[in-house]
């Protein structure tokens, strides 16, 4: 297709439907944005907000619908006929080259650049220069894509699209990594930008949506339930036609820490992948029957936090005391021996073992004990009962307990977990994105076992991006940032803005 | 999609690979303009005619099942096995000197120990490679490769000089092979005038073996959880390095006995080539045998048709018998490239929509 | 002095062979697929290089043109086993190592099947002489070192620069490198993430089977079973102790054959060392550096081993 460089008055399409195996991820969708217009396409995880993106980009073929630019009907056949039409995307995870320079990154996409013997740089510069300054959007073209931070890995990727002649910008949750402040900056930015272009953002995070859109769409299960300005609806209203009922999520209403510390962590420091500190001499205790929620901007060391304690990273200095002993450096068998429960961030991979069955995977971690193995002979009864008992009990939907692991739903993988590790009566949890890209069914559920097992004197140190989840549930709430425990506050004192605020550094957090 | 459907479509797709696979095959035939048709009943049909055929087939039989047998233990823990040729390799030459330096032990003694001492042989040798990947992330496709080749070398190296052949030396012939070794080593020849021996009922005890250790204890379900998904296995307390250590001592203690099989039960004494390719014809062997032991045992019966079968084709057809590398390695990519189809849950249902959708319309129309 | 220059000289070509194939294995590898197969690939590439010329000489001289149609028809043969190779990996997914192997067994296989058949026996050719370079190769020492060599050699050491610009310089390396990489991203901004795998597969069949051709036509002027002795295999380990840079990796290979100088010089000296040992140095050589090598993946292809598909999550 030619580079069409008319503006995009109206970007239209009608009944968009795309199948999956199994899944309906876009049911007769119509949508219709002109030009200057910020829409914000809202949903749950899974609603099909992204596929319909990806359908926008070329990158999927829809299997009925059509597309409209400017009145004009559009077939893409691949991304490229979408650039062509000044169709540009920011998705979630960047879709840059690490181990090139940004203006590398940017040639690859720069088709006018590539004579087969040479490859044109200073061209690709030049348009480098020219967007830079129109949108007052600075990057350093030589600079080496892992040398840079998320913010401006973000600013890159905007340049990028810019380069490419992008008149219709679509971002996919773009402030999911950035700081609130970062945040504000690319709200200042967007609007800016909207004067010449139209966009379409996708978004879970209400405040954004009432800060940026004109216009905002709600898709729940890959229909389109709702279309309106922006400015008519709360964001009560929007999200209740988000999840199609009132939300109501457990509270923690509960008086906490009178039985004493259970998990100590002391003056951590534990390094990176990359080498660098990820854990700077940090400090926390949880009590017994207590749940701490830990927020955060994801990146700051959650990770290496979770699989410190879980005996997966090793410690470089300083102590965890879990029930009075030590654990730091313990073997991943030690700390679970020791009474430790771990419901980890990726589920999928680390969580299960996606090719063994149900039953197998909820002996995974006992599979040596003596309740399941007679001198290193499985007990093929016992295993099966367990399974089908705590299939039961923590409502595991499959057609039986031997199918993989792998083929169930987000949900139901994340109910196995769960079971396996309450089933083992810890004495303590991590749970580290619990209801990440859980609908809203499973992530009550799996609230209200949070609580259950905190009433029961269980110690919890809940990880989540999701400060709603994490202000209902906890008794405190602690801020991390850079490797360090910001602050650690009650969670009635925990409003979003002062959590925001924490997150992004500042540690002079008194309400103004 | 109805349960007859996804059957019918497994087998769709299989047949469709094995055809795929003989068309190759026939391609090189024809390329050296040898009688596809022929060619191809000889290698399946020729050796069954009689009772010595039979024989021979099962006599291959021993070597690659056992050799598949430690190349499944190896990759169901997540650790690929290439070196099968040098731990077979070593395990001849433990064999060998163990039945050098003690001949007068009787049979009872002297077989289970050098079969011992050609499974420690074979151990180490694959302990090598475990080692080096549990501990220093060196990939086993090349470490194991390399090994081969030293293994080679000192194969050579010792035929040659140390256990070489007394009479060898005063003849000045000097074939590299050993004296002919105890006869307390030797494995029982039980059906007369042919030369199968006792070492058949070893394979299927250790075909056995293999599936009780992998499927019925919770060291084979360590073993497997650590090769179905090492950060899974990690995370619920497994040691995977180790498990991938003993898992490569396990493949090469294997193909160790198996050498040391061959010998006392073939050869009765060590010369060049008795690996000849059993090494990489047992990975073919484990993974047409759905790297389990119940599909191991038939695989190896085929394989042993296949290998026996292309020896005769040079005689009876004019086909060179590195005819039978060419199948082996085209028979490894048809697999390799089924498995993939065969997970891929959108293809069928594309499939099914094709094939259906046509008749669906036809009935919707009717209907109106 | 004498004696340590015939074994430099001597060593260049043997290092030839070892350099070409991992060239062509860098492509592939910086694309994010590893040919196992290299092996079969060099065989293919040994048999279909000595068989024009035989067929048109017999064993005997023949005019130089011929030897070069054998080069072309190998790489030809390369390239299409390269192809035949992605369709198993990048169209259908399968898993890399394996298939590699299946590959190397095919490769090895239609070699010794083809040339018993059209060939046969310890059949040798006359090959292609060595070219002296004209004033050059009269430098006292250097010349003797570096330009008295066959036209094969030189070309694999200019290839070394050539591969350089090729891969950082020209818009095709630029892709090649992204898909190895980020695939995601390479697709996400229109590239074809499989047309350039397939086409990184043909380059780097196409120069294994060079290699292939050089040993058969330049180094042995013959062919057997067991003419690649592990070189492929080698090559593959090259790229990644290389750490996929063309420079490093003509410093592995240079690194690799003085181990087999070490074993000619040795025996020339008369130091009396079981032979087999010597052989052995090379490959115990490959398991010393890939234990002691620091994984430095942060400048590589990170996507390596990984199939794309644009339908899954990771």
């Amino acid at each position: 297709m030619e580079p069409n460089m008319k503006d995009i008055h109206s970007l239209r399409i009608e009944n968009i439907t795309k199948r999956f195996p199994g899944v309906l991820a876009c049911d007769a969708i119509s949508l219709e944005v002109k030009k200057g217009e910020i829409v914000a396409l809202v949903g749950e995880n899974g609603a099909g907000k992204t596929t319909l993106m990806n359908i926008l980009m070329g990158l999927y073929h829809p299997d009925e619908g059509s597309i409209f630019i400017n009145d004009e009907r559009v077939h893409f056949r691949n991304p490229n006929d979408a650039f062509a039409c000044g169709i540009g995307m920011v998705h979630q995870q960047y879709m840059l080259v690490p181990n090139m320079t940004v203006i590398e990154n940017i040639a690859l996409g720069y088709k006018q650049a590539w004579n087969p013997l040479k490859l044109n740089l200073a061209m690709v510069r030049e348009r480098i220069e020219e967007v830079s300054k129109h949108y007052n959007l600075q990057v350093d073209p030589d600079a080496y894509i892992w040398q840079l931070s998320v913010g401006e890995q973000q600013r890159v990727e905007l340049v990028k699209t810019l380069c490419l002649g992008a008149r219709f910008l679509i971002l996919d949750e773009p402030t999911s990594a950035l700081t609130p402040q970062e945040t504000d900056e690319l709200i200042l930015l967007l609007r800016r930008m909207s004067s010449e272009l139209s966009i379409i953002f996708i978004s879970h995070k209400l405040q954004e949506v009432k800060d940026l859109s004109s216009k905002v769409a709600i898709l729940r299960h890959g229909r389109i339930v709702f279309q309106g300005n922006t400015i008519d609806h709360s964001s009560h209203d929007i999200a209740a036609l988000m999840t199609g009922h009132e939300v109501r999520l457990p509270q923690n209403d509960a008086p906490a820490c009178t039985m004493g510390p259970m998990l100590q962590l002391k003056n951590l420091r534990v390094k990176s992948d990359r080498g660098f500190l990820a854990l700077d001499d940090l400090s926390l205790y949880v009590c017994k029957g207590e749940i701490v929620g830990l927020a955060g901007v994801s990146g700051n060391g959650q990770k290496e936090l979770a699989e410190a304690i879980n005996g997966l990273r090793k410690v470089e200095s300083g102590q965890i005391i879990f029930d009075d002993i030590d654990i730091a450096n313990f073997s991943p068998r030690q700390v679970i021996d020791a009474g430790m429960g771990y419901v980890p961030e990726e589920r999928n991979v680390e969580g299960i073992v996606p090719s063994f069955s149900i039953k197998e995977n909820l002996i995974l971690k006992d599979v040596e004990e003596e309740q399941f193995s007679n001198r290193s002979f499985m007990k093929k009864r016992v295993i099966e009962n367990n399974g089908e008992q705590l299939r039961k009990q923590f409502d595991i939907r499959s057609p039986n307990i031997d199918v993989a692991a792998g083929s169930l739903s987000g949900g139901n993988i994340q109910k196995v977990i769960l079971a396996r590790e309450i089933a083992r009566n810890p004495k303590f949890l991590v749970a580290v994105y619990p209801t990440r890209g859980l609908d809203m069914g499973a992530a009550e559920f799996i609230h209200k076992q949070l609580l259950q097992k905190r009433n029961e004197g269980v110690g919890i140190l809940l990880i989540s991006e999701e400060l709603e989840e994490i202000t209902n549930l906890s008794d405190q709430v602690a801020v991390i940032f850079k490797g360090k425990i910001q602050k650690v506050i009650p969670a009635s004192e925990a409003s979003r803005r002062r959590l925001g605020i924490l997150m992004a550094g500042v540690k002079d957090d008194e309400e103004i | 999609m109805t349960k007859r459907f996804r059957t019918g479509y497994k087998i769709g797709v299989i047949i469709l690979a094995i055809i795929t696979a003989m068309t190759f095959g026939a391609l090189i035939l024809i390329a050296i303009g040898a009688d596809v048709f022929k060619t191809y009943i000889v290698i399946l049909t020729e050796p069954l005619k009689n009772k010595i055929g039979v024989t021979e087939v099962l006599l291959r039989l021993v070597p690659l099942s056992i050799v598949a047998l430690g190349i499944t233990v190896a990759y169901r823990s997540g650790i690929i096995n290439i070196g099968a040729e040098g731990q077979m390799a070593i395990g001849i030459l433990t064999t060998t000197a163990l039945a050098l330096a003690f001949p007068a032990l009787p049979s009872y003694i002297l077989i289970p120990a050098a079969l011992l001492a050609g499974a420690l042989g074979g151990a180490v040798w694959g302990f090598v490679p475990g080692f080096l990947k549990a501990k220093l992330q060196v990939s086993e496709l090349l470490s194991t490769v390399m090994l081969n080749y030293i293994a080679a070398q000192l194969y050579t190296f010792f035929l040659r000089g140390p256990m070489l052949d007394p009479a060898e030396i005063t003849m000045g012939s000097g074939t590299p092979q050993s004296m002919r070794l105890s006869r307390n080593l030797d494995l029982t020849r039980f059906i007369k005038g042919t030369r199968i021996h006792t070492g058949l009922f070893i394979a299927l005890a250790l075909a056995l073996f293999i599936y009780i250790l992998l499927w019925k204890t919770s060291f084979g379900y360590k073993m497997r959880a650590a090769g179905a998904s090492a950060r899974a296995a990690r995370y619920g307390g497994i040691n995977v390095p180790k498990y991938l250590i003993i898992s490569m001592v396990i493949s090469g203690a294997f193909a160790g006995i198996a050498g040391g099989i061959e010998i006392a039960g073939v050869h009765r004494r060590a010369i060049e080539g008795v690996t000849s390719g059993y090494g990489f014809s047992g990975i073919v062997v484990a993974l047409f045998g759905g790297l389990h032991p119940a599909g191991i045992v038939p695989a190896a019966f085929f394989f042993g048709l296949l290998i026996y079968g292309a020896d005769m084709t040079q005689r009876l057809v004019g086909v060179p018998a590195n005819m039978i590398q060419v199948l082996q390695g085209i028979i490894i990519l048809t697999i390799v490239a089924t498995k993939m189809v065969l997970a891929n849950p959108y293809l069928m249902q594309r499939v099914e929509e094709k094939l259906f959708s046509a008749s669906r319309r036809g009935k919707t129309e009717e209907v109106a | 002095m004498e004696f340590i220059v015939n074994i430099v000289s001597l060593g260049i070509p043997f290092s030839v062979a070892l350099l070409i194939a991992s060239l062509g294995e860098m492509f592939n590898q910086r694309a994010g697929v590893f040919n196992l197969g290299c092996e079969g690939l060099m065989a293919v590439g040994a048999f279909l290089g000595l068989l024009i010329p035989y067929l048109v000489g017999g064993g005997a001289e023949v005019p130089g043109i011929y030897n070069y149609i054998g080069i072309a028809v190998a790489m030809a043969g390369g390239a299409l086993l390269g192809l035949l190779f992605g369709l198993v990996v990048v169209s259908f997914r399968a898993p890399q190592g394996i298939a590699g192997i299946g590959m190397q067994m095919f490769g090895v296989g239609v070699a010794g099947t083809l040339f018993r058949h059209f060939v046969g026996g310890t059949q040798s050719v006359i090959g292609i002489p060595k070219t002296p370079i004209p004033l050059l190769a009269d430098i006292p020492i250097l010349g003797e070192l570096l330009f008295q060599h066959n036209p094969l050699v030189y070309v694999a050491f200019i290839l070394v620069p050539v591969a350089w610009y090729v891969l950082f310089k020209t818009p095709w390396g630029l892709r090649v490198r992204a898909v190895g990489t980020n695939p995601r991203a390479a697709d996400s901004i229109g590239i074809q993430v499989n047309r350039v795998r397939f086409q990184a597969l043909m380059v780097g069949g196409a120069m294994a089977a060079l290699a292939g051709a050089y040993l058969s036509l330049c180094q042995v002027k013959m062919f057997s079973d067991d003419i690649i002795a592990g070189r492929g295999f080698i090559a593959v380990a090259l790229v990644y102790f290389g750490h996929w840079h063309p420079v490093k990796i003509m410093g592995g290979a240079l690194l690799f054959t003085l181990a087999q100088s070490l074993q000619l010089a040795i025996q020339g000296l008369g130091i009396d060392f079981p032979y087999e040992f010597l052989v052995m140095l090379p490959y115990v050589l490959v398991i010393i550096v890939l234990s002691v090598s620091r994984n430095s993946q942060k400048m590589g292809p990170t996507a390596l081993g990984k199939p794309f598909n644009r339908e899954m999550r990771t």
